[in-house]
């Protein structure tokens, strides 16, 4: 199986239909296909073990990742935002890689010169150039098609490896070919780096969706092309839909007439945001997804009709599932477990294991599945009855107060209903008494005076149990997020260390 | 056959892969499909003629075999002399 089939098939079937468009220039199928087949032949000769990025989105991304399909060599996108020494370890650990990208950057990162390097302009035209004369590739043997370093939020990067199955099982499951009509398009504000910028390029060409890239999210600047190119559908993280909300509250543009779908994941969604959202997009249908780089991308979905239905009813229990990922995808089979791995029932708290096809859970050093084939997630969650996931933060950032577990989550929600408080986060902090105990964090709204110490305690106090309530408390003017809007506990943790 | 490999048809231009089933003949136009098309082509025979579409997944009834159509074609699929069925895929919402 190869993953270069999707724009294999696409350019077979609709060889002119414009499939993806970057800074106003316009790629068909058919010459993307060329292009993918020039680069695969460059990088066949350069002999390199890993093709990799180092680039914000553009048509170099989408080029990189079916040519090195072809060429049956790993695609690694490489998180640009990364401190140069981070980065400059990342490169070591795929030596010698085909690198396009920030071509001043590498040659400081990688003085020794072991890679091959070229910048996007230079790839682009080199691929261009030999797909004119690329013979057809058949199917390689090497089996990984992408290699994604984990964010690495609680250590050393991870090397997560998804494989050509893996990700084809997760298409064919989920997308139905050529199922978009040609006025459909789709808006990729996601970096190439993450597993839901892949997903993208790989889900609307299989579908025959027309990609728009805007490669620097910025909300005016996705609000003028979702314009400009008549947007049916996007993805975002919910950082991204928040800045979205803000500025159309503010009255800079109205909902894009085209948008028809908006999908959106990655992080946790607040239930006033998704609300709100709802509220001034009255005709978007919205898509909770949820997944993780090892499992190529979504697993368990909320969509459309059950947001409204969720928004519309009166039923605590029903209402309570906009707060949910939705249920699992039909290919997949979700658990929730308890410590010693045994398996829990609707409305009991544990660990989300995972099985199917396009679960790889599987770094370069090691697998994680278990002998069974399922994936601890390390995510915290629990199902109601009907099957409706919720997510209660990661295994990990559980808080065990003298051998009782404490979720974030519980305390963070009840913070986050206090009027004045914007942003909160609760974790562990060293107890000579418990082991640990809690921490918060809090971030008043604008020009608002913050809360007390005892109006915080007494707030918890009223609402949870008494070992929920804070033994520290930090006041600050933002919480630490990495720019995927994924909150960094470890920091919040330092600032209680000592 | 395993998973990942591409049967061709030697009657009509279908190509399949499979995504699912191992170790089976499968016919398309009432001929054994092959990994190589043949020098001449044969004739689709008569009742075998219903056509593949790209981009659909056919099965067998015990859902033991499973083929992606990569390329369509005028002959219609089938395991010993059984039809392959159009799988039936719920549609989904676009997620990313």
């Amino acid at each position: 199986m190869n993953i270069s089939l999707i724009l294999q098939m696409a350019a077979d079937t609709e060889p002119d239909r414009i499939g993806l468009v970057c800074d106003s220039r316009r790629w068909c199928y058919g010459d993307l296909l060329r292009a993918a087949r020039g680069a695969a032949l460059d990088i066949l000769r350069s002999g390199c073990s890993h093709v990799a990025l180092l680039d914000e989105s553009s048509e170099a991304a989408a080029i990189a990742l079916f040519a090195a399909a072809i060429a049956g060599v790993p695609y690694v996108p490489l998180n640009y935002r990364l401190p140069d020494t981070d980065l400059a370890a990342l490169l070591k650990r795929i030596a010698p890689a085909y690198l396009i990208g920030d071509s001043a950057r590498i040659g400081k990162l990688n003085p020794e010169g072991c890679h091959a390097v070229l910048a996007r302009a230079a790839f682009v035209a080199k691929a261009e150039k030999l797909g004119e004369s690329a013979p057809v590739t058949d199917d390689p043997t090497e089996t990984i098609a992408v290699q994604i370093f984990t964010s690495g939020t609680t250590g050393t990067p991870k090397a997560a490896v998804l494989r050509h199955a893996n990700l084809l099982s997760y298409i064919l499951g989920t997308v139905e070919f050529a199922s978009a009509t040609a006025e459909e398009a789709a808006l990729v504000s996601v970096p190439p780096y993450h597993i839901a910028g892949i997903a993208a390029l790989l889900s609307s060409i299989y579908a025959l969706r027309r990609i728009v890239l805007l490669p620097a999210f910025d909300p005016d600047a996705w609000l003028t092309l979702a314009a400009a190119e008549r947007v049916t559908n996007a993805f975002l993280v919910p950082t991204m839909l928040s800045r979205i909300i803000t500025r159309v509250d503010e009255g800079a543009s109205a909902e894009p007439a085209s948008l028809r779908a908006i999908s959106y994941g990655g992080g946790r969604m607040p239930v006033e945001l998704i609300d709100r959202a709802l509220q001034l997009f009255p005709n978007t249908g919205f898509t909770n997804a949820y997944g993780l780089t090892e499992t190529s991308s979504t697993i368990a979905l909320l969509g459309p009709e059950e947001h409204r239905a969720a928004q519309a009813s009166a039923d605590p229990a029903v209402r309570a599932r906009l707060g949910s990922v939705g249920r699992p995808l039909p290919t997949v089979e979700i658990e929730i477990r308890d410590e010693s791995g045994q398996p829990l029932g609707p409305g009991e708290r544990g660990e989300i294991y995972v099985r199917g096809d396009q679960v790889s859970g599987e770094y370069r050093e090691r697998s994680a599945l278990d002998a069974q084939g399922w994936f601890p997630t390390r995510d915290a969650g629990w199902m109601d009855s009907e099957g409706y996931l919720f997510l209660a933060g990661r295994a990990d950032d559980v808080i065990v107060r003298g051998g009782e577990n404490i979720s974030p989550g519980e305390i963070e929600a009840v913070l986050l209903s206090h009027p004045v408080i914007a942003d909160a986060a609760a974790v562990a902090v060293p107890s000579l008494e418990w082991g640990e105990a809690v921490g918060i964090a809090v971030v008043a709204k604008p020009n608002q005076p913050p809360p007390s110490e005892d109006e915080l305690r007494t707030l918890i106090r009223s609402r949870l149990r008494s070992s929920r309530v804070p033994e520290r408390i930090a006041i600050l003017d933002a919480l630490p997020y990495n720019e995927m809007g994924k909150l960094l506990r470890r920091e919040v943790r330092k600032l209680f260390q000592g | 056959m395993k998973p990942g490999t591409k049967l061709k048809s030697t009657v009509c231009d279908t190509e399949v892969m499979v995504v699912r089933g191992s170790d089976v003949v499968v016919e398309c136009g009432g001929s054994p499909m092959a990994q190589e098309r043949p020098a001449e082509r044969g004739a689709v025979a008569a009742g075998w003629d219903k056509g593949t579409l790209i981009g659909k997944r056919y099965v067998d009834a015990a859902g033991t075999v499973e083929l992606l159509c990569v390329k369509p074609g005028k002959g219609s699929l089938s395991i010993g002399g059984v039809a392959l069925q159009l799988k039936d895929a719920k549609p989904l919402p676009a997620s990313d």
